[in-house]
């Protein structure tokens, strides 16, 4: 009995000093953070988080590599635990759902699949050769149902996956299983920060957008009845869908391949509805926001690209502060289009919503004088982005331009903005052919000009200006001499009485492909004129940049044609932490292309304030290379028009003239999408 | 050196400890619904395997017998089994660390597993000397790791196949495991 008490006692004895010696001399050391994550995790080595093991997740998390919810096994209280080891607010993490991105099912798939094998995808992709991408879409055999863990994602009537956004916890595991990438798991800020590529699957009209909306994804919210998460889905790429809405000359509708067939979709409208719908219901709808983070951001500019890097930055939790040197926001949305296209009031709900979203604005800023880089760098903004437009107006550079009478567009137009008395006499005529042209005349002839006419060099073809425009201001009784350009300004005692202007042929065509301009000798006309308006083009004034003594720029690098140089991309300058966006380096563009540069340069300051340095995917699609796919099938519908104040109610007020689609029209016209995808389309998309 | 080759047959394939003696099957449905899980386990049960055989051949002979306390062989085998592994991780953690990380998570896992337990009494009751001992614990590990790793290949076909709902999981796991077993059972006339 002695000898098993003594040679058992000895065993645990010696196991025990050996252990305890062992992890004296073999003692390795190890990061108490990771340790106090493991002891926090079940331990039950379960792999359902993809790690291995339980130490190897709280490896992961201690690097950062995976949420503090990584585990799938735990439940929400070992969420909470890790999380208050790691410092962190509990909840912190955005919510990701799985969410199909294709919206065919194998009944609209062009090439039929047939096969009798295994019931699941990944079996049948296998066997099809593994190279049916586009032909077919989600081949509805439910692997990701059956993968699901949580039980979460059911098979849909129209052989779609349908997630059940309640059970989803974002854990991926579809995503791994789908053979063809129908089903991804996203979240909002993946959204935000996303840039088209070449293998995503996009329709024609997201791959146009420059601002890259999720076109056929909030038309189809719309022919659901969906507004609310139509207006989400357009603000996860745009901030400013009422004002887009309004005045965006809408490229997308250009390459929407249902204008093969018939007209192309109402793409703008219906975004301006949903946009509509919003601002009748009285009160922003809520929109994610990750909690704040404690960076700043200073923004030069509250113009659309100022206001849209202010939006995304926001969401991303930055704390933003933008300089704005007039006293509203707004930029030329304000300054430069006229209330009747895009009412004050409308504008003004809009701002405040991205406002409400805690941006902070300071008024009245002018950079260069109230403040510069190194003084924002200073005040502890980490970075900065410039957005300060395109401000300053082309002079006409003929005889006689200082004579009283004659207005730069751009001046005109920011004058109304301030809401100053802006009198103009009886004859008014407009030099140019682009948007504010056509503005400064339909302006005009609001505000009392019996005759008003714009001169343009070009022949109507060639206006840059949006069509519609022309078409309203010619509505309005706005008379159009193309192919004829200014060539002195007549005064009489200082006071201009008219202008003479040479008749232009079109010669050979430019580098800009537009075929150029040439005078016809001794065709000269004067026209009798109380007011010219120079609406010739538009420049960035690049006044706000410090300047070294010998009047070269001091911090950020200029291009040759007077713009602030910065990446395509990536929107960083010569200097590092300060981006640029928007006019002030393209010259004057549209809305939505300003839009797209703030929306760019968030994601580049957001990738910035984390690794200071920015990257760009290599490939991102060019709008110039979209290819389209030919619809056959599709039975024609026609589109719908929007109802307008007639021209007699237009005179001498400035009440918007476009009045909106009614829900009718926007779900007849939304059911008019194609539903396309890169290739693809549903010519039965309307039954 | 026949003698050493039949063993080896033997213990692969006729009397696999998996399959023939079932033995160590909870490591076999844990960690063989993936291929590189399932070889990690099969390296990991090889080490383990062939130290324990030989260190409880030492303790069985050098220290049970002499005392005369044979029939305390099963609570020493534990104690000296659980021991040795832990500290053959905390050794291998300083001392090699790649191999830590290839074995590292699968250690704890087989720490007195009842393949282990198994084969180093199998060893006893043969009545094998030390090279055969050690021989034969080699072998009883390759043939697990190979039941193991041919589980697994079938088990990763399992997520292509439609299995019946109450069947799935676990359940499909042992009717493979057990047609696996009637297969092996061919190999009884080798020897």
């Amino acid at each position: 009995m002695l000898a098993e008490a003594i040679s058992l006692g000895s065993l645990g004895l010696f196991s025990a000093v050996g252990l305890g010696l062992a992890a004296k001399f073999f003692a390795v050391k190890q990061d108490p953070l990771v340790q106090a994550i493991e002891e926090a995790l079940p331990g039950a080595n379960c792999g359902g988080c993809g790690f291995a093991g339980c130490s190897g997740a709280a490896a992961a998390i201690a690097k950062g590599l995976a949420p503090v919810n990584v585990c799938v096994g735990g439940g929400p209280e070992v969420g909470l635990a890790v999380a208050a080891i790691m410092g962190v607010e509990p909840g912190f993490k955005e919510p990701e759902f799985a969410k199909p991105k294709c919206r065919y099912g194998e009944e609209d798939a062009e090439t039929k699949f047939i096969y009798a094998g295994i019931q699941d995808c990944r079996a049948a992709m296998l066997l099809s050769g593994g190279a049916k991408v586009c032909e077919i879409g989600c081949l509805g055999l439910g692997s990701c149902v059956r993968a699901c863990p949580f039980e979460a994602i059911a098979i849909g009537p129209d052989g779609l996956p349908v997630v059940d956004e309640k059970k989803c916890t974002g854990c991926g595991t579809c995503e791994r299983i789908c053979p063809k990438h129908i089903i991804s798991v996203t979240s909002a800020s993946k959204r935000i920060l996303a840039l088209n590529q070449q293998d995503d699957c996009l329709a024609p009209c997201q791959q146009t957008c420059p601002a890259q909306i999720n076109i056929p994804e909030y038309i189809s919210q719309i022919s659901q009845g969906n507004y609310e998460q139509a207006v989400r889905v357009i603000k996860e790429k745009n901030p400013l869908p009422l004002t887009c809405g309004r005045v965006c000359p809408h490229p997308c509708e250009a390459k929407c391949r249902r204008g093969t067939v018939d007209e192309p979709v109402n793409i703008n409208h219906l975004k301006r509805f949903a946009a509509d719908y919003e601002l009748l219901s009285g009160k922003a709808f809520d929109t994610f926001t990750l909690p704040k983070n404690g960076h700043k951001v200073a923004i030069v500019g509250g113009g659309p690209g100022g206001l849209s890097a202010a939006f995304y930055l926001a969401r991303m939790g930055y704390e933003c502060t933008i300089f704005e040197a007039m006293p509203k926001l707004g930029g030329m949305l304000r300054y430069g289009i006229p209330e009747y296209r895009l009412p004050k009031k409308t504008l003004d709900w809009e701002i405040q919503a991205i406002l409400d979203l805690g941006v902070n604005v300071e008024y009245n800023k002018v950079m260069g004088e109230d403040f510069t880089i190194d003084s924002l760098k200073k005040d502890g903004f980490e970075a900065v982005f410039l957005a300060a437009g395109a401000w300053g107006s082309r002079l006409l550079g003929v005889e006689g331009e200082d004579v009283q009478g004659v207005l730069p567009g751009t001046s005109f137009l920011i004058d109304r903005g301030l809401e100053k008395e802006t009198p103009v006499g009886q004859r008014v005529v407009i030099v140019g052919g682009g948007n504010t042209a056509i503005d400064a005349a339909r302006t005009s002839w609001r505000l009392g000009a019996k005759e008003v006419t714009v001169l343009y060099r070009r022949s109507r073809k060639e206006t840059p200006a949006n069509d519609i425009e022309v078409e309203e201001a010619e509505h309005e009784g706005i008379k159009f001499h193309f192919l004829a350009a200014p060539t002195r300004l007549v005064g009489e005692n200082g006071k201009l009485t008219g202008i003479e202007f040479i008749k232009m042929e079109l010669g050979e065509p430019d580098a800009s492909g537009r075929r150029r301009p040439v005078p016809v000798e001794g065709s000269e006309t004067v026209l009798p004129v109380d007011n010219v308006i120079a609406a010739i083009g538009q420049f960035p004034d690049l006044d706000f940049i410090q300047k070294t003594k010998d009047g070269l720029e001091k911090d950020v690098k200029v291009t040759r044609w007077k713009t602030v140089e910065a990446k395509d991309t990536t929107m960083d300058t010569s200097v590092p932490g300060v981006f640029a966006g928007g006019d002030v380096v393209s010259g004057p563009q549209t809305v939505v292309e300003a839009i797209g540069a703030g929306r760019r340069a968030a994601r580049s300051i957001h990738q910035y304030v984390a690794t200071q340095s920015m990257e760009a995917p290599a490939n991102l699609i060019n709008a110039k290379d979209i290819m389209l796919v030919m619809p056959e099938n599709v039975p024609p519908a026609p589109r719908v028009k929007m109802a307008e104040l007639n021209v007699e109610q237009r005179r001498l007020n400035f009440e918007e003239v476009d009045l909106g689609l009614t829900e009718d029209q926007a779900r007849a016209e939304s059911k008019r999408c194609l539903t396309c995808g890169r290739y693809c389309y549903k010519p039965n998309a309307a039954a | 050196m026949s003698d050493y080759l039949l063993l080896m047959v033997s213990a692969i394939l006729i009397n696999n400890i998996l399959l023939a003696k079932f033995l160590g099957n909870c490591p076999f449905l844990g960690t063989s619904k993936r291929m590189d899980t399932a070889m990690g386990m099969a390296m990991a049960v090889v080490f383990v395997l062939t130290l324990s055989g030989v260190i409880t051949w030492l303790v069985q002979y050098y220290v049970l017998i002499p005392l005369n306390i044979e029939y305390l062989q099963t609570i020493f085998f534990i104690l000296v089994i659980a021991f040795l592994v832990q500290f053959v991780e905390i050794v291998l953690q300083k001392t090699a660390p790649a191999l830590f990380r290839a074995l590292g998570i699968y250690l704890p896992l087989i720490t007195t597993n009842c393949a282990v337990l198994g084969v180093a009494i199998i060893n006893i009751n043969e009545e094998f000397g030390f090279f055969k001992t050690m021989f034969y614990s080699f072998s009883s590990a390759v043939g697990f790791g190979l039941a193991l790793v041919l589980f697994a290949g079938i088990r990763e076909r399992f997520a292509l196949v439609r299995i019946p709902k109450p069947l799935d999981g676990t359940a499909i796991g042992l009717i493979t495991a057990g047609l696996m077993a009637l297969a092996f059972s061919g190999f009884a006339g080798l020897v």
